[in-house]
């Protein structure tokens, strides 16, 4: 049977994004890139560190904003795929003396395949239910890391320690700005696929699937396909952002990929804008600094404070960085007259 | 509309820059110290879970928060006071080590103190080793903290787990040579630790440990371990368990009648968290081993050391609860480093508290039972190794026989 027969009652989990509005402006991408290549030039290496996690965390979260933003579909389950992409690097890596750079498309097929493999039940679930199932995974994820039949290689609850990459051919730079720069290369990278992705005959297909699955069923778009595809492709990016925070990181465990990394990657695709993709790495920065501000105003009530800022992002706006930037917009434009 | 957005974004890169120059650089250096020193401080690093699954330690940073004030009030370390830098990571690695990284790199410290959980200091530690600086009395029980050789720049506190193990092998090897062990354990690197502490103390003899049951802490109940534990035909019972089913357990045993040597892990000895609910009736004899004082044991209440620690918590803890076991051990080793650091005299460089720190001779904290020692060499980087024996009597813990000393040598 089709996905199709089963009837969708709800009404719009995620409000509907023109595809053009998904992006940046030439001119301003070009100055974020120059941005992000020259600061490194200028501060310390723990920023490159944060600066490094922040495109990280930003690939996980652009992972999960295809996946809903894109295709409608909702997943508190990234932290499951990103654990296996770290495990997959880590473990070749660590085990089996694999370059670092290429266990990362490796993590990323093997990701894949989990992802669209995991797609298939859960093209019978939709909403909050696609959003448990998902969570179920997440949940399970770290118990699985720790069997002591897969112990041989993922080191058990001790984890794995992984080896940090030195720069190639003689360069002078710093490990962390190495892995800067190689991080911010696969981050551009990706960020060009899903951007085109999106423009593309898929990325309208999953578009379709989002705003009206009926609809888009009655078009002729292979709903089941397309519904899992997205689950795979998204899949795949957490695992390469999975392979990259590994390295990064140093240290794998099974305690580094628990739900509250699901749902931290969930809220910073909320705080940067569903759908808006250039968003996620606004909300990876939210999920980096956001915490840290919040201790730095309450040691014992850390938890409290973060909970109101978030509140009050929530509140004031609800289409998280995308309306501010849209209000910018206008704002200029404005002024401007 | 898109130029407009082009600004704004321009605006936004442009506030970016100019906060991540106006970072605050690490405190300079001056020629006799090394970062994070000068004639009037030393800043002391520090992570914690004061949030997340294990929060409950987080009483840990607040007691050695505290116990640095008390030693600031008091003139501080030398002439010069203790900054202490606290932060957390939620019991997450990878927030360990951007916090860890963020001490160090950033607010430049001397070394980072008492950093706790296993996972955490298992992230952190090859980053603090290749950095040179000290991960100083680290808090966690896992054996691993101590190799010198291979991570000159970690080392542990707490006796570990393994240690702690071989004290209970060396008894039974002692009092009960034909015993036939039964053994529960958590399936983590806790009870894993303990398990093959317990084998290797027991050596040639390992045998004596007849049947093992593992459990997972995502299970209900534990009951039916005991059962199967019982039906193995075993008369010892070694139970390496967390509080929640180390009170099952004892309550079990009550319920089939079923009355084997019962020993219980230091981490389950809680008086309040697991005797009590698990029903004083039911705990009789259980045995048990343990380097720190209980401050809810009314039998320290004239000792000169915990005397010393309630007037601490009366003036710069109130909120500290005497019956917490976390606070008695963030006392404990807050006053090691404070030790450590005056040792160093003006010599405040990493490699000097390194080697002061590997040079302890029977320093005694004010909460240590009277008699265990604090003892390091460049070869051996666990500080406290000795632990006493206990049996449970009336609604406390009797300390019985002499201090014994976890080493392997029998």
């Amino acid at each position: 049977m089709s996905a199709a027969e089963e009837v969708v009652t709800e009404g719009h989990a995620v409000e509907a994004v023109p595809k053009r509005a998904m992006t940046l402006g030439t001119g301003t991408s070009l100055v974020v890139l120059a941005v992000l290549l020259l600061v490194p030039l200028v501060v310390k290496n723990f920023v490159i560190f944060q600066m490094t996690m922040l495109l990280i965390y930003g690939l996980a979260v652009l992972a999960l904003n295809i996946l809903t933003g894109g295709s409608g579909q909702f997943s508190l389950g990234q932290s499951a795929f990103y654990a296996i992409g770290a495990y997959t690097s880590a473990i070749l890596m660590e085990q089996y003396n694999v370059n670092y750079a290429l266990t990362l498309p490796v993590a990323g097929i093997i990701c894949f395949a989990a992802g669209f493999l995991f797609g298939q039940p859960a093209l019978r679930l939709s909403g909050v239910y696609l959003a448990l199932a998902t969570f179920a995974l997440a949940t399970a994820m770290p118990q699985l890391l720790k069997l002591g039949y897969f112990e041989k290689w993922t080191g058990g609850v001790q984890g794995l320690v992984v080896t940090k990459p030195d720069a190639p051919f003689g360069l002078s730079m710093s490990q962390d700005m190495w892995l800067y720069y190689f991080t911010l290369l696969i981050t551009i990278a990706i960020y060009l696929f899903s951007v085109n992705l999106l423009r593309s005959r898929s990325g309208r297909a999953f578009m379709a699937i989002r705003d009206n699955e009926i609809a888009a069923s009655a078009m002729g778009v292979d709903v089941a396909l397309y519904k899992t595809l997205a689950f795979g492709v998204s899949a795949g990016i957490t695992g390469v952002a999975g392979g990259l925070g590994a390295i990064a990181v140093q240290f794998v465990a099974p305690d580094s990929y628990t739900i509250t990394l699901a749902i931290s990657l969930f809220l910073g695709m909320v705080v940067g804008g569903v759908g808006w993709l250039p968003g996620s790495f606004i909300g990876s920065a939210f999920i980096i600094f956001v915490p840290n501000i919040a201790e730095s105003v309450s040691k014992g009530l850390s938890g409290a404070v973060f909970g109101v800022l978030l509140f009050l992002v929530i509140f004031l706006i609800p289409h998280g960085a995308r309306q501010v930037a849209i209000l910018c917009q206008q704002l200029a434009a404005r002024l401007r007259r | 509309m898109l130029k407009g957005l082009r600004t704004a974004a321009l605006a936004a890169a442009a506030i970016v820059c100019v906060c991540m120059l106006c970072l605050p650089d690490g405190a300079l250096a001056q020629k006799k110290y090394d970062t994070g020193v000068s004639d009037t401080e030393i800043k002391i690093g520090n992570i914690m879970p004061y949030s997340g699954p294990a929060s409950a330690y987080g009483v840990i940073g607040k007691t050695e928060q505290a116990y640095f004030d008390k030693v600031n009030a008091e003139g501080g370390v030398n002439g010069r006071k203790i900054k202490f830098l606290s932060y957390d990571d939620g019991y997450s690695p990878p927030k360990a080590v951007e916090q860890a990284r963020k001490l160090v790199e950033d607010d430049g410290v001397l070394l980072i103190f008492n950093p706790l959980g296993t996972p955490s200091n298992s992230a952190i530690e090859k980053y603090m080793n290749g950095q040179k600086v000290p991960q100083l009395f680290v808090a966690t029980g896992a054996s691993k903290w101590s190799e010198p050789k291979q991570f000159p720049w970690t080392m542990g506190w707490q006796p570990s787990y393994e240690v702690e193990a071989h004290i209970y092998a060396k008894y039974l090897l002692k009092q009960k040579p034909d015993a036939k062990i039964g053994v529960l354990y958590q399936n983590d690197d806790f009870g894993k630790d303990y398990l093959k502490g317990l084998k290797d103390g027991l050596g040639a003899k390992a045998s004596m440990i007849t049947a093992e049951e593992s459990y997972e802490t995502a299970e209900p109940s534990i009951d039916s371990h005991v059962v199967k534990l019982k039906s193995a035909g075993v008369d010892v019972f070694i139970s390496i368990t967390t509080p929640k089913f180390a009170a099952q357990a004892i309550k079990k045993l009550a319920e089939i009648d079923w009355h084997p040597l019962h020993i219980v892990s230091n981490v389950s000895a809680s008086v309040g968290g697991v005797m009590k609910p698990a029903g004083f009736e039911n705990s009789q004899g259980i045995l048990s081993a343990a380097y720190a004082k209980d401050g809810a044991d009314p039998q320290w209440d004239n000792d000169p050391g915990m005397k010393l620690f309630y007037a601490f918590l009366d003036r710069y803890f109130p909120d500290g609860d005497r019956l917490d076991a976390s606070v008695v051990y963030g006392y404990g080793v807050a006053q090691t480093l404070v030790k450590v650091l005056q040792m160093c005299g003006d010599d405040l460089t990493r490699d000097n508290v390194m080697k002061q720190a590997e040079s302890l001779k029977d320093f005694e904290p004010d909460t240590l039972l009277p008699g265990i020692k604090i003892n390091t060499s460049p070869t051996d980087f666990a500080p406290i190794k000795q632990l006493q024996m206990m049996r449970f009597k009336g609604e406390k813990w009797d300390l019985f026989g002499d201090i014994i000393s976890g080493g392997m040598s029998n």
